[in-house]
């Protein structure tokens, strides 16, 4: 069809023109959903463990070297070990509810998603 | 079961050239050499295949733009234009994970990236690097991270020290992830691999799941090289624009 073609086209370069524009950074990337990889049920228990853990090792970890650094006794491991284990529910709630990996409360665009928490460049400061 | 034929034998460092520096063993081992044949690997495969720059790209050359295109994008999409400066890190980062990752799927070969050592090493230049960043380009401003706006003063004792172990707690998430995947993988593979010999006939099934799992295996090798550059990105993107 003669008439129908060049219609198309039009068509064809918008979609050609908002990429092109994206690409080179004029105008903003829609946000896309995707995050959606397999295995994730394994994934995501993997993760909560990784989070959990690796904060009160850093809570132990902090609280020991003070406690040899100043002598007292095992009082700072005992706060630092409360205090990583707050640590490591904070950043599993906020894996878990989008907050993203950010230290500071900052909610995420997208909510629940399990991995990235695609942010956008958000300002309020 | 032999001491050489144990799952986790394959870990082993083995001293190749034994150098010693004062106190200090910086020999030249198994895994050493496989970082450089990772390197290798990844400029032999950029070089030749970018070689021609065709219009019309071959099959290597494609699939040096599809690796130069993921990573542009994934950058692009968590951090935006912003980012540009460190695609060459990222895009490093995430090709030696990836070869390293694929190197150790051939038989007899390494993975480096199954000890926690270098993956921790790699998640500490990343933290090391994303906070500089963050400070250089902040100034004092960073510290308000451990700080949130809105929050009562007298939460700040508590906050503050959640805050900052949570920050801390970062690098060793990063790197954990992807040494325990490769770690469980290998060690997987080589314990199903041990049944196929000891269950004669019956063998043929430990031997399929091996053959899926090899497969499974370089799903993950992949993933985990995408996972560790997304978390790469988004330390990035925290650093960049501090809220």
């Amino acid at each position: 069809m003669p008439e129908e073609r060049p219609h198309q086209d039009l068509e064809q370069l918008d979609d050609r023109l908002a990429k092109a524009r994206e690409n080179a950074g004029i105008s903003a990337p829609e946000k896309q959903q995707k995050n959606t990889h397999p295995g994730s049920a394994l994934g995501l228990a993997m993760r909560v463990g990784v989070e959990l853990v690796s904060a009160l090792a850093i809570g132990v970890f902090i609280g020991w070297g003070l406690d040899t650094l100043f002598g007292t006794g095992p009082w700072l491991l005992l706060v630092f070990i409360l205090l990583g284990g707050g640590a490591g529910i904070l950043n599993v709630y906020r894996m878990a509810s989008g907050f993203g990996y950010t230290a500071g409360y900052q909610k995420d665009q997208d909510v629940g998603d399990d991995k990235s928490g695609e942010q956008s460049p958000e300002t309020e400061d | 079961m032999a001491a050489g034929h144990s799952p986790l034998s394959q870990f082993e460092i083995k001293r190749w050239v034994p150098i010693e520096i004062g106190d200090y063993d910086i020999s030249f081992t198994n895994s050493s050499t496989f970082m450089v044949l990772t390197v290798l690997t990844i400029s032999l495969f950029l070089i030749l295949s970018m070689r021609r720059k065709a219009l019309v790209p071959g099959r290597w050359q494609s699939m040096a733009e599809l690796s130069y295109m993921f990573v542009a994008n994934l950058l692009k999409d968590t951090v935006g234009n912003e980012g540009r400066p460190y695609f060459p890190f990222v895009f490093t980062v995430f090709m030696f994970v990836l070869i390293g990752n694929l190197l150790g799927m051939i038989p007899y070969s390494f993975a480096f990236t199954s000890h926690i050592v270098v993956t921790f090493v790699m998640a500490l230049v990343v933290f090391i690097g994303v906070t500089i960043i963050a400070i250089v380009k902040h100034k004092l401003h960073f510290f308000t991270l451990f700080m949130p706006p809105g929050v009562p003063i007298a939460m700040a004792p508590l906050l503050v020290p959640i805050e900052i172990i949570s920050y801390l707690s970062r690098p060793i998430s990063l790197s954990v992830r992807l040494f325990a995947n490769m770690l469980a993988g290998h060690t997987l593979l080589k314990v199903f691999a041990g049944f196929v010999i000891s269950l004669g006939l019956f063998g043929v099934f430990p031997l399929a799941f091996v053959v899926a799992l090899t497969g499974l295996e370089i799903v993950i090798a992949f993933l985990q090289a995408y996972v560790f550059t997304i978390l790469t990105c988004l330390y990035l993107n925290d650093a960049l624009h501090l809220h």
